[in-house]
């Protein structure tokens, strides 16, 4: 009898390479999904359930259904991916330095005259003219 | 600050104006605003200099080992004091909007 392919196992990987790719073009994209990943950790958790499965019935039936070899080296291939997409969370993404030099509350803002994306000069004294304030978000660029 | 421009208009509304720096060149950045779509300005800061003094530097936390920024969210009023500030401990994790709107609110400034 020809062996079935094992399908849970094909359709369980696509699922964990979903949730790894989706996380920085997705779901970082929207603070609810993004500063707790939830949504990654439960596509990780749908492949794994049905790659779960599949090397399961692979095992118990093989006579049935292919993946013995395949199940398991995606399964392995699942975990470390699982174990990259957790260090970038836990570890790499904290790498910055401390924020112990930034200037408190209660301390002047450093005037400043920087170039806007049309080239022109824009001066933080003449915004502060015109506004009861000015919040200034400083981030990493390059993204 | 994709969510800061989706607040704009209350921001605006309340007379507060948002400015973004970064070390990105002027045309970097107006390809940043032309992808995403901010309408607020995009100061560019080659060389680090305000964000040195803001104390808000990442030494060669850039590619090729540049000085860049780190992520950090200051309010500053209109007397130029430094009221707020927001400074995360992970790359990922900003300050929402919600939570500057909720800080102008309690500052009750002039």
């Amino acid at each position: 009898m020809k062996r079935r392919w094992n399908i849970p196992i094909w359709v369980g990987f696509t699922f964990v390479i979903a949730a790894v790719f989706s996380y920085i073009p997705l779901f970082a994209l929207f603070p609810v999904t993004r500063d707790v990943p939830w949504a990654n950790y439960l596509l990780f958790l749908i492949g794994g359930f049905l790659l779960a499965i599949g090397v399961m019935r692979a095992f118990r039936d093989p006579e049935r259904y292919r993946g013995k070899l395949s199940g398991s080296l995606f399964a392995c291939l699942s975990v470390a991916v699982f174990g990259l997409f957790v260090f970038g969370l836990a570890y790499a993404s904290k790498r910055i330095p401390s924020p112990e030099s930034a200037l408190r509350p209660g301390t002047v803002a450093p005037p400043f005259t920087l170039l806007n994306t049309a080239g022109r000069q824009v001066t933080s004294s003449e915004i502060l003219k015109t506004h009861r304030a000015l919040v200034l978000i400083f981030y990493r660029g390059y993204w | 600050m994709r969510g800061f421009e989706q607040h704009l208009n209350d921001f605006r509304q309340r007379g507060v104006e948002i400015a973004a720096i970064s070390v990105d060149s002027p045309g970097e950045s107006r390809k940043l605003c032309q992808a995403r779509g901010y309408t607020f300005p995009l100061l560019s800061d080659p060389k680090a200099v305000v964000i040195r003094q803001y104390g808000v530097l990442h030494p060669h936390g850039g590619e090729e080992n540049k000085d860049i920024a780190r992520p950090a969210e200051f309010l500053v009023d209109s007397t130029g004091t430094i009221r707020w500030v927001n400074l995360t401990d992970d790359i990922r994790v900003r300050a929402r909007p919600e939570a500057v709107l909720q800080a102008l609110n309690t500052l009750n400034l002039q």
